[in-house]
């Protein structure tokens, strides 16, 4: 039997939705499955780590994140548990994290998989921002994967068994990639990455001001906000709202794109939406012939609409 | 200072990607730019050399012939120097990060290694850190501000929404860029100019001494998405079509 590891990823303490997909993918492998989780007490996860043989607790004095400390303390886990897969989100932190470890575990990575199989180690990821999907396997001596959030089905854990706890101790060693200092975002806003609804703007929101339109509907839907890039070009809207190529890739149940024309920059930041809803004022707008469901109105009036017929029902 | 910018030619974002034969695609009708985040590492690579007087800026890219006028580009927009690391075959991030590594490591003096965050063809988000491994430097991505403070890089990186990380490293060190860092500038008819005159000096991955047998990540097979099948409009008045929308979303996609 192979050992697959898996990265556990908190964010200020809270158990990221995502790793529910981790684990019901590690799960249905029938490997030994270890959890890798850094905190200080093990015991509020536990519950969510049904199911699984073996959960490794990384503790010690320094334990917020610098990616050098956690990425050794990963590769001398990989290392002394003997794994041969490992698999993380591919969040903000694993983006950072994994290939940190693929070089320190010499091993090799493969990054924003939307299918992993742990035995043969293949998958699939999407190349040209989604354009066409590339399906790879890792030769090397350890396979390193992160998988995109949203797509895996999260299933309960068939087996109630309770995991063995092995405590690690976290080195504090010297970082050369100094973290001295986190700034929060003044406005509590919603990760795109990993939102489930999204509700978008394109140039027709004709200036910064207006997207309040869009955020009012966003709140009643507890969604995050994004933006084209035509209106971040425009700067109706910062950089790290934008959706496409040369922005966020994302993947929510509902993508609400409001005066969004749908060039192929866009869509395919998009496209794997399960559900795509086009608001323009353009019948002849090429977003239609993408989204599942069109209303072909004025956003300023729809999007209001929209709210309140939601506010029935939300 | 000895400043380098690591660059990768890819398809311009608006093109049709066909698939050959399973494992390549049709080049034909392709228009190639420089990967748009590579821009701002040019970018920034070019601030710094303007700060800090006696620098140059050396561009290396690896691919097939093509990947020369994407050191032209470099080079008009202010780039002094330009490495073209010859490659027709398919390598790994690993491999190539070993590749650019090969050329930086032989100037002992390098400063800051600039590329981009990600490349947007391959979007595989970790040469940039497996560069830095190879050179045994500091490395920050998803950066989108930059400053040198005596012998410190003092660097932001975007992470969850809005938040941002400081990041201190010595130098040298890798830094990868992401949109918001700056605006590159466009190449001036006198760097166009200056930059026919320069010659790019050119090394074969096989005198680095990397192959496409020392793979590990394997490419099996290239492949087109299957399309989503065309939606539909909801026709009516405002409000009327707004209510519908609202059901189909609960009752049909089941997603509210």
């Amino acid at each position: 039997m192979a050992n697959i590891g898996l990265y556990i990823e908190l964010k200020e303490g809270v158990f990221k939705k995502s790793n529910r997909e981790l684990l019901s993918l590690a799960r249905k492998s029938g490997q030994h499955v270890h959890a890798v989780i850094f905190c200080p007490d093990v015991q509020p996860y536990m519950e969510e780590l049904k199911g699984i043989q073996t959960v490794i607790q990384v503790n010690g004095t320094e334990l917020t994140y610098q990616p050098d400390r956690y990425a050794q303390a990963l590769a001398d886990i990989i290392g002394e548990f003997k794994l041969s897969v490992f698999c993380g989100i591919f969040s903000a932190q694993g983006k950072d994290l994994f290939p940190r470890l693929a070089a320190k575990a010499k091993a090799s990575l493969v990054n924003d998989c939307l299918a992993v199989d742990l035995g043969t180690r293949k998958a699939i990821k999407p190349v040209y921002s989604g354009k066409l999907l590339a399906e790879y396997q890792i030769d090397d001596e350890r396979a390193l994967f992160t998988i995109r959030p949203n797509v895996i089905a999260v299933e309960a854990s068939p087996a109630a068994n309770v995991p063995e706890i092995k405590p690690f101790q976290l080195n504090a060693s010297p970082v050369k990639t100094n973290i001295v200092q986190v700034v929060k975002s003044t406005a509590k806003k919603i990760d795109l990455n990993e939102a489930e609804i999204i509700v978008s703007g394109g140039r027709a929101m004709k200036n910064k001001e207006n997207f309040v339109v869009l955020e009012d509907l966003a709140a009643m839907l507890k969604a995050g906000v994004g933006a084209s890039r035509a209106a971040v070009d425009a700067e109706y809207a910062s950089a790290d709202m934008q959706v496409g190529q040369t922005g966020k890739v994302v993947n929510p149940k509902l993508y609400i794109a409001c005066g969004i024309s749908g060039a192929i920059q866009h869509f395919v930041g998009m496209k794997t939406s399960k559900i795509i809803v086009a608001i323009n004022k353009d019948p002849e707008a090429p977003i239609f012939k993408k989204a599942d469901y069109g209303i072909v109105g004025d956003l300023f009036v729809i999007a209001p609409l929209l709210k309140d017929e939601l506010k029935k029902i939300l | 200072m000895n400043i380098y910018v690591c660059l990768k030619q890819v398809p311009d974002t608006e093109a049709t990607i066909l698939v050959k034969d399973g494992k390549s695609i049709q080049e034909a009708n392709i228009k190639w730019i420089i990967s748009p985040y590579d821009e701002y590492a040019i970018e920034e690579a070019l601030k710094l050399k303007e700060k800090t007087p006696g620098s140059t800026v050396t561009a290396v890219c690896l691919g097939p012939e093509r990947v020369h006028n994407a050191l032209r580009t470099a080079l008009a927009m202010g780039a002094d120097k330009a490495v073209h690391i010859e490659s027709n075959v398919y390598l790994d991030d690993q491999n190539t990060a070993r590749a650019l590594a090969a050329v930086i490591k032989a100037d002992s003096t390098f400063g800051v290694v600039f590329t981009g965050k990600q490349a947007i063809d391959n979007d595989a988000y970790q040469m940039h850190i497996l560069l830095a491994e190879n050179l045994a430097v500091p490395v920050a991505t998803n950066v989108t501000a930059f400053a040198v403070e005596g012998p410190l890089v003092k660097v932001q990186r975007e992470i969850d929404e809005g938040a941002r990380e400081m990041i201190e490293m010595s130098i040298p060190c890798v830094v990868a860029a992401a949109k918001g860092l700056n605006t590159p500038r466009y190449a001036s008819m006198m760097g166009i100019m200056k930059a026919k005159k320069i010659e790019i000096k050119k090394i074969t991955i096989a005198e680095i001494g990397v192959s496409e047998a020392q793979n590990k990540v394997q490419l099996l097979k290239l492949s087109a998405p299957a399309e989503k099948p065309q939606g539909r409009i909801i026709p009516g008045e405002p409000a009327d079509a707004v209510k519908e929308l609202v059901r189909l979303l609960r009752e049909e996609a089941k997603v509210l």
